[in-house]
């Protein structure tokens, strides 16, 4: 395995420093996402982990205060690179938010807006219809396309926010701990969804649920806090592995409940 | 322990004595406030309406021995001819076509105007009417005994009339026709001008700027022009818009002839000027309103800075866009002072034809007459008053129910 | 640290992966509009330039004619442009009377009324006493002229006899005190009402009555908002002008009398422009004069007060 075989993984970063200001919020972070699989980042709260994610496809250009060092490549090329736009970026890396935030549009409008204005040129029923199945959202829905994607349920949004997603035909679907406001049966769904998705995307994941990581991630990797405050990686690896035999001791810390 | 407060009991008493009192204090500030509303209408509507009592030079009821309602057309006219001169009549005819084809109304009208020519001797306010009746009739019969033929008559000064006439030199038949569609053409032209520029200058500095020197100075100073007295936007509005660009305000450029620049489009340009600190402060607020989630999700499907505003943003923010918008449209159509500095003059009694024609507007007539000696004016300044409060009353409500509406419609 | 690569085998589609373009592509129509947005905002520097070059230059010729000079300007008691008489001191003395009434009248009631929205109101009080004093607020400003010279003048000529002239200083500062009255309670109460909860309960769970709570802690709490209030209300006193032009006065006078009649700087500015002022005349170039002088008196003010308001959001929020 060398680094110069890019197409191998679907992201890989290279020596990613995150700031805030002067603030270091996260570094030295090498890390390879093996594509079509699920990728879990857990750790402690304030361990850096969303800015990780949120660096992925560049949410967090947002920021004024914000500035990064390293690579992020994602095909070969470092997405952060001067002449990389990155609106292209956010059209291949699709991203779910922690709370569901489903555009004040109809249903059948939040799906459609994104591969509207990415220029779909097909047929946009089809298409909604087909991403709120693979979204495992049409039944429920179906027939009520034109009421208002706020009208759902906390669950339903959510999937609709990643059909929405879906729906622009991304690689890869960042998901910033996106079951934290949802109750226990819309969490599951979601979760069975993802493994769903999981056959056609690369899916990132992060969550404070520890449990969730287990049962949903094939890979997962571990953040703390060192004692500048600064986030950075402890352990990487697939998680039966991480869950089971942590090779680091703060890994086991914090998965058996040891950690602060 | 508790020996070393001194008597705590009596100096409770004294401090809930205080609270009471200073309760007091602070209830009777905001009650001021409501009176002074309440005797503020109460003025206006004390002078616009009231007896008044008239005297015409020529009896109206000894025309033709009937009141004028009850005469057919012909009598009417016949009237007209009897009294007036070939020469006036003639003028007359001019203006307003062939007396034969005049309908009943116009014809009263104008033996209203030319043959009675009823002058108010005196009029009352509405309190005098409602209260002070037996003074009132005290001294019309002592007007009676010098000048037989009186009218007198409960006048509402707010009328349909006065809404439909031009100024005019008598109280009794000015109107505020020309003073309303001045004020209307000019604020047509400052929403045109503001709102785009305004929206635009809102979006550029809550999605657009970065946090940088020339941004914050842009910042800074809309913050301090919306603290400029209003006359000083008048003085700006003299120079620049009156004087310098004379050329194009006037219409020169665009052939019109004998004209300066005290024209509406001057007006309504430092209008836009004035009030575009304080629309650009409500838009950015409305805007900022926006939740940031909208924002990112937009984002996150790869939309480019526009679309996300285009089509996330100011969808969101427009019902607080329009309110804003609004309040600010209410302080141009009462603003006054600008006004005056860019050439208004009360003496017009043209309707505006557009943009390059010369103005009044309905601030205008109300200082105007407000500022003249003569109590019937005073009186029809309160009836404009009215048509301005109402005016602005409503723009509120709609506002209002404006934001209201398409505030449910998101959720 | 762990920093072993993942391995995996190779996906057999790896390949097929669709080559990807991330290049910036330069978007006309955004550039466009950014630069069209950039326009919109830039309007109000180009305002404010136009305001300071035409009162300056304006103002200049003013100084420069025969006989005026900074120093008569500010020290002589008459003006009268038209035969060379040049002491703004007549019209600033009666700004500055018309203000002194105007802030007697606004800043106790204003913020004696905040203090009741703020700290005694009940919400439903206040959701019905606050609309109706914003009412009082969108009320133009030429109705409160009307409004001194029909009831406010005639009711002071009652109470002090015909010493009070038709016109007076008095009259036309205490309307506008009434006018400003709902600026200065918003922008106070805005202020108190910021003032966190858990101050007040502080002062409470020392055995603090209400009235020792409003007025010993939360009102020095939001002090410097409620001085800002206060401020900006002197800044809106001396520019307001359709008042002090129907009630205060027409022709300059240098007295300190508030019965009498006194044309402040903006009544001044509002009477010669009347009619039509002839261009490069002393009468045109002295409304300029004098608008710089009001322009720079209330920047200072407006300037100040929103240091002050900023200064009082940094603690607070």
């Amino acid at each position: 395995m060398t680094h110069e075989t890019n197409n191998h993984y679907a992201i890989e970063t290279r020596g990613v420093n995150l700031y805030y200001g002067n603030f270091r919020a996260v570094k030295d972070v090498d890390l390879q996402i093996v594509p079509q699989k699920i990728t879990a980042i857990i750790g402690p709260s304030g361990c850096g982990k969303s800015t990780v994610l949120r660096s992925f496809n560049r949410m967090n250009d947002f920021v004024p205060s914000f500035r990064m060092e390293g690579e992020i490549l994602f095909h070969g090329q470092n997405i952060y690179a001067e002449d990389v736009d990155p609106v292209m970026v956010r059209q291949r890396i699709g991203m779910v938010f922690q709370k569901p935030n489903p555009f004040p549009k109809s249903i059948y409008e939040n799906v459609a807006w994104g591969a509207r204005i990415n220029g779909y040129k097909g047929n946009l029923d089809e298409l909604v219809e087909q991403t709120l199945r693979d979204a495992a959202l049409w039944d429920e829905v179906k027939d009520n396309l034109k009421k208002s994607g706020l009208s759902l349920s906390g669950g339903q949004q959510q999937r609709l926010c990643i059909a929405r997603a879906l729906a622009v035909k991304p690689e890869i679907i960042l998901m910033d701990e996106p079951c934290s406001a949802l109750d226990p049966i819309a969490t599951l769904k979601i979760e069975e969804l993802m493994r769903e998705l999981s056959r056609q995307y690369t899916i990132i994941i992060v969550t404070h649920n520890m449990q969730q990581a287990a049962r949903a991630s094939d890979y997962t990797a571990f953040f703390t806090m060192d004692d500048d405050r600064a986030g950075l990686m402890v352990e990487y690896g697939e998680t039966h592995q991480i869950f089971t035999n942590p090779r680091d001791q703060r890994t086991e810390d914090y998965i058996t409940g040891r950690f602060g | 322990m508790n020996n070393i407060f001194t008597s705590p009991r009596s100096i409770l008493a004294a401090r809930h004595a205080r609270g009471k009192f200073w309760r007091g204090v602070f209830f009777s500030s905001t009650l001021i406030g409501l009176i002074a509303l309440a005797a503020l209408i109460l003025t206006i509507l004390n002078r616009a309406a009231g007896l008044v009592v008239i005297t015409d030079a020529v009896d109206r009821n000894s025309l033709a021995g009937r009141p004028l309602t009850e005469l057919t057309r012909p009598e009417l006219v016949t009237i007209l001819q009897d009294h007036l001169t070939r020469t006036r009549l003639r003028t007359l005819e001019r203006n307003n076509g062939p007396l034969d084809s005049l309908d009943e109304e116009t014809l009263i009208n104008l033996v209203m105007e030319q043959v009675v020519k009823p002058t108010i001797r005196k009029s009352y306010t509405l309190a005098e009417t409602l209260f002070q009746r037996a003074a009132i009739e005290q001294e019309i019969a002592a007007m009676r005994a010098e000048t037989p033929n009186l009218q007198v008559e409960f006048r509402s000064w707010l009328n349909p009339g006065f809404l439909t006439r031009s100024m005019s030199a008598t109280p009794e038949l000015a109107g505020v026709r020309t003073a309303v569609l001045g004020s209307l053409w000019i604020i047509a032209i400052t929403i045109l001008v503001a709102f785009p520029i305004g929206v635009g200058a809102a979006i550029y500095l809550e999605e657009y700027a970065s946090e940088n020197r020339v941004n914050r100075i842009i910042q800074t100073n809309i913050d301090n022009l919306a603290g400029v007295p209003s006359i000083v936007y008048g003085i700006l509005g003299l120079a620049i818009f009156v004087r310098t660009l004379s050329h194009l305000t006037s219409g020169a450029v665009f052939g019109i002839q004998g004209s300066n620049g005290r024209t509406i489009l001057s007006a309504g340009l430092t209008m836009a000027l004035l009030i575009l600190p304080i629309l650009i402060i409500n838009a950015q607020e409305a805007i900022r309103a926006v939740p940031a989630s909208l924002r990112q999700a937009s984002y996150g499907l790869g939309a480019t800075r526009w679309q996300t505003i285009w089509h996330h943003v100011l969808p969101n923010a427009l019902p607080g866009i329009l309110t804003g918008t609004i309040l600010a449209i209410s302080r141009a159509l009462g603003e006054t002072a600008p006004l005056i500095l860019v050439g208004a003059s009360s003496l017009i009694n043209k309707d505006p034809t557009g943009v390059f024609s010369f103005f009044t507007a309905l601030p205008i007539q109300i200082y105007n007459w407000t500022a003249r000696p003569q109590p019937e004016f005073r009186n029809i300044a309160a009836a404009a008053i009215l048509v301005l409060l109402v005016v602005l009353l409503s723009l509120n409500s709609v506002a209002i129910v404006l934001r209201n509406r398409l505030s449910k419609r998101g959720t | 640290m762990q920093k072993e690569l993942i391995t995996h085998p190779p996906l057999a589609d790896a390949g097929s992966i669709r080559a990807i373009h991330l290049k910036k592509k330069p978007r006309l129509g955004e550039m466009f509009i950014q630069g069209f947005l950039f326009f919109c905002g830039a309007v109000s520097i180009l305002t404010t330039l136009g305001i300071i070059y035409e009162l300056g230059k304006e103002s200049l010729l003013f100084f420069q004619m025969p006989g005026v000079t900074l120093i008569e300007f500010f020290t002589r008691t008459e003006w009268q442009p038209t035969i060379g008489k040049f002491g703004v001191l007549p019209l600033v003395t009666a700004t500055l009377m018309t203000t002194f009434f105007a802030m007697l009248v606004a800043l106790p009631l204003g913020l004696s009324a905040a203090i009741y929205l703020s700290e005694y109101a009940s919400p439903r009080a206040r959701s019905i006493l606050k609309p109706i004093l914003e009412i009082l607020a969108g009320v133009p400003t030429v109705v409160y002229g009307y409004f001194a010279l029909t009831t406010m003048t005639p009711f002071l000529r009652l109470l002090f006899g015909d010493q009070v002239q038709v016109y007076n200083t008095l009259s036309a500062g205490l309307v506008m005190g009434i006018m400003i009255l709902p600026l200065v309670c918003s922008m106070s109460e805005d202020a108190l009402s910021a003032v966190p909860q858990s101050l007040r309960e502080a002062a409470y769970g020392l055995g603090g009555t209400r009235l020792e709570t409003a007025l010993q802690v939360v009102v020095p709490a939001a002090l410097s908002g409620i001085i800002a209030a206060f401020i900006l209300a002197i800044s809106r006193a001396i520019g307001e002008t359709m008042i002090v032009a129907l009630a205060a006065g027409a022709g300059p006078n240098f007295t300190f009398n508030p019965f009498l009649s006194a044309e402040t700087l903006t009544g001044y500015i509002a009477r010669i422009s009347g009619g039509d002022v002839a261009y490069d005349t002393p009468d045109y170039n002295s409304i300029f004069a004098i608008g710089l002088l009001l322009f720079g008196a209330t920047l200072l003010l407006n300037i100040l007060s929103r240091r002050l308001v900023a200064r009082f959001r940094e603690v607070y929020e």
